[in-house]
C-alpha cells in the first residue's frame, strides 16, 4: 500500500500540486485521471523520488520515502518497477539486456538464472522471441511491453506506469492494459496508472483518483465514476461522443 | 559571475556523485572496459592520420626556415621531436578528441535525458552519473596517454617521411636529430597534460550532457557547449601547466 499525505509541490509561484491525499491499495489498478497540465505527472515525479516534495509525506507500507536520503530509498527503490510514457528503454543494449540489466545490478544471480527470469518476463509480455532484436527495431506496442517485462524482472512491490497507452492504437492499447491488470492481479502488486485513456478507466480501472487543477477532485470505483455528480469530471469524462452515448 | 559560480558549485557536487560507492563493481569494470575499446577503436584512425601529417608538415616548415649555416640540418629532427612531444601530440590531438569523443559523450547523455532513460536509471535506484559516467572518466584517463604516445610515435615517423621524400635532409641526419639531446622530462610532461585533459574532456562534456533539458535542440546545444568548454579548458590547462612544470 502506498499512502500518499497532504503533499504539496510548487514550480516557483506556480502552485502544481496542492494538500493532495490519496490510498494506493494493494493488488488494485490505481488509475491516476485527469487533464493535460493538471499534475498527474509530477505527482508521479514525487512519489517515485524524482521531484522532492515541497510538504507532506509519501508512505511505502509504512516507510516514510519523503524523509530517506538516496542511499536509504535504495530498498525501497529496487522494490519499484516503473513504465515511461515512451519506455525509457537503453537503446545501447538489446531487449533482453535490458530485461536483465535490474538483476545484474541488485542481484547475485548467474547468467542463466537471469536469462531464464528474463525470458520469463518476456513470455509474460508476449514477446518470447524478441530476446535479440535491438531497441531501434521495436514498434511503440513492443517497446511498452518490453519496459513492463524489464519493470517486473525484480519482482516489484509497487508498479508505476505514465500515460501506458499514449500513441498507441486502441487494439494495442486494449493489450496493454490487460496486460497490467493481470500483472498486478497475479502478482499482488500496487499498481498505479497515469492516464487519460477513458477506456483504460472503464476496462481496468478498480479505484480512480481525478486531479484537477494541482488538486485531488475526485475518488471513488468505476461504478461511482459513470454515475458521478461532479461537474469537473463529468467534463473530463464525457467530453467525448463515444462515453456520451455510453453515459445515455 | 554569480551564475558561474552556481556552475562551478554545480560541477562539483555532479563531480563529488560520481564517486560514491558501485551498486555492482563487476558492471562498473565492464562498462569501463567497453567505453576504452570504443574510445581507442574509434579514435585511433583519426590520431594517426592527423599526427603523421602534423609530423611531416612540422619537419618540412622547420627545414624551410632554418637557413642559418651554423644550426645543423640534423636540428630539424629534434625540432619536429620536441614539437610533437610537447604540444602537438598531447594538446592538439586531445583538442581533436575534445572535438570527437566530447561531443560523442554530450549527445549520448543529452539523448538518455531526454529520453528518461537517465530517470529510468535513478528509479532502479542506480546512481546514475556514477554508473554512465565514471567508466567513462576512468577510460578516458587510461586510453588518451596511450593514444598520446602512438602520436608521439607517427608524428615523428612522419616527419622522417616527409623530410626524406622532400629530400630535405638523408636519414642518417635525421636518426642522429632524434636521438640528440633528448629529455626524457618532455614526455612525462606531455602525458601529465594528457591526463589533465583527458579528465577536462570527459567529465565536462559529461556534465553538460547529464543536466540536458528539453529535446532535440537542446542536445544539438549541450554538445555544442561541451566541445567549446573543453577546448577552452584545454588551452588554459596547456598555459598553467606549461608555467608550473617549465618555466
Amino acid at each position: 500500500m502506498i499512502e500518499v499525505q497532504h503533499i504539496s509541490k510548487k514550480f516557483g509561484d506556480r502552485v502544481v500540486l496542492n494538500d493532495v491525499s490519496m490510498t494506493f491499495i494493494q493488488g488494485n489498478t490505481n488509475l491516476v485521471i485527469g487533464g493535460s497540465g493538471n499534475g498527474k505527472t509530477v505527482l508521479m515525479k514525487c512519489m517515485i523520488g524524482l521531484l522532492e516534495v515541497d510538504q507532506g509525506n509519501i508512505l511505502y507500507d509504512q516507510r516514510n520515502f519523503t524523509v530517506m536520503d538516496f542511499k536509504e530509498r535504495k530498498p525501497v527503490r529496487q522494490e519499484i518497477g516503473m513504465v515511461f510514457q515512451g519506455g525509457a528503454l537503453f537503446d545501447s543494449m538489446d531487449v533482453e539486456e535490458n530485461v536483465i540489466f535490474p538483476m545484474s545490478m541488485f542481484t547475485s544471480w548467474s547468467d542463466a538464472e537471469k536469462v531464464e527470469r528474463a525470458n520469463f518476463c518476456l513470455q509474460k509480455v508476449n514477446l518470447p522471441n524478441a530476446n535479440r532484436l535491438k531497441i531501434s527495431e521495436l514498434s511503440g506496442g513492443m517497446r511498452k511491453r518490453v519496459a513492463i517485462a524489464r519493470a517486473i524482472a525484480l519482482k516489484p512491490k509497487y508498479l508505476f506506469c505514465d500515460e501506458p497507452n499514449s500513441g498507441l492504437d486502441p487494439k494495442t492499447s486494449h493489450v496493454i492494459d490487460e496486460l497490467l491488470k493481470e500483472i498486478t492481479d497475479e502478482f499482488q502488486i500496487t499498481t498505479i496508472i497515469n492516464t487519460h485513456d477513458m477506456n483504460s478507466v472503464v476496462e481496468i480501472g478498480e479505484r480512480i483518483f481525478f486531479i484537477n487543477k494541482g488538486q485531488k477532485a475526485w475518488e471513488g470505483s468505476l461504478d461511482d465514476v459513470l454515475q458521478t455528480d461532479n461537474q469537473e469530471l463529468n467534463d473530463f469524462i464525457f467530453s467525448s461522443k463515444l462515453m456520451k452515448g455510453l453515459r445515455k | 559571475m554569480f551564475k558561474l559560480l552556481a556552475q562551478v558549485g554545480k560541477y562539483s557536487l555532479f563531480m563529488k556523485g560520481l564517486f560514491a560507492k558501485p551498486e555492482k563493481f563487476s558492471v562498473y569494470l565492464r562498462q569501463t572496459a567497453l567505453e576504452m575499446a570504443t574510445m581507442a577503436w574509434g579514435s585511433i584512425g583519426i590520431v594517426a592520420l592527423i599526427s603523421s601529417f602534423l609530423g611531416a608538415v612540422v619537419a618540412i616548415q622547420s627545414a624551410y626556415n632554418l637557413s642559418n649555416p651554423f644550426v645543423p640540418i640534423s636540428a630539424v629532427a629534434w625540432v619536429t621531436r620536441d614539437s610533437m612531444i610537447l604540444e602537438f601530440a598531447s594538446t592538439i590531438i586531445c583538442l581533436v578528441l575534445a572535438g570527437k569523443i566530447g561531443s560523442s559523450i554530450a549527445s549520448e547523455l543529452g539523448t538518455m535525458r531526454v529520453t528518461e532513460q537517465i530517470d529510468a536509471l535513478e528509479i532502479m535506484g542506480i546512481n546514475s552519473s556514477g554508473y554512465l559516467v565514471l567508466p567513462k572518466i576512468v577510460a578516458a584517463l587510461l586510453v588518451f596517454p596511450i593514444l598520446v604516445i602512438i602520436s608521439m610515435f607517427l608524428g615523428i615517423a612522419g616527419g622522417y617521411i616527409g623530410c626524406i621524400t622532400a629530400g630535405v635532409m638523408t636519414s642518417a641526419d635525421f636518426r642522429k636529430g632524434v636521438i640528440e639531446d633528448f629529455i626524457p622530462f618532455n614526455v612525462t610532461f606531455s602525458l601529465i597534460k594528457t591526463v589533465l585533459y583527458a579528465f577536462a574532456i570527459t567529465s565536462v562534456s559529461s556534465y553538460q550532457g547529464y543536466y540536458t533539458d528539453g529535446g532535440a535542440l537542446e542536445v544539438g546545444r549541450s554538445s555544442t557547449k561541451a566541445v567549446v568548454y573543453s577546448c577552452t579548458l584545454i588551452l588554459v590547462l596547456d598555459y598553467i601547466t606549461t608555467q608550473l612544470l617549465l618555466a
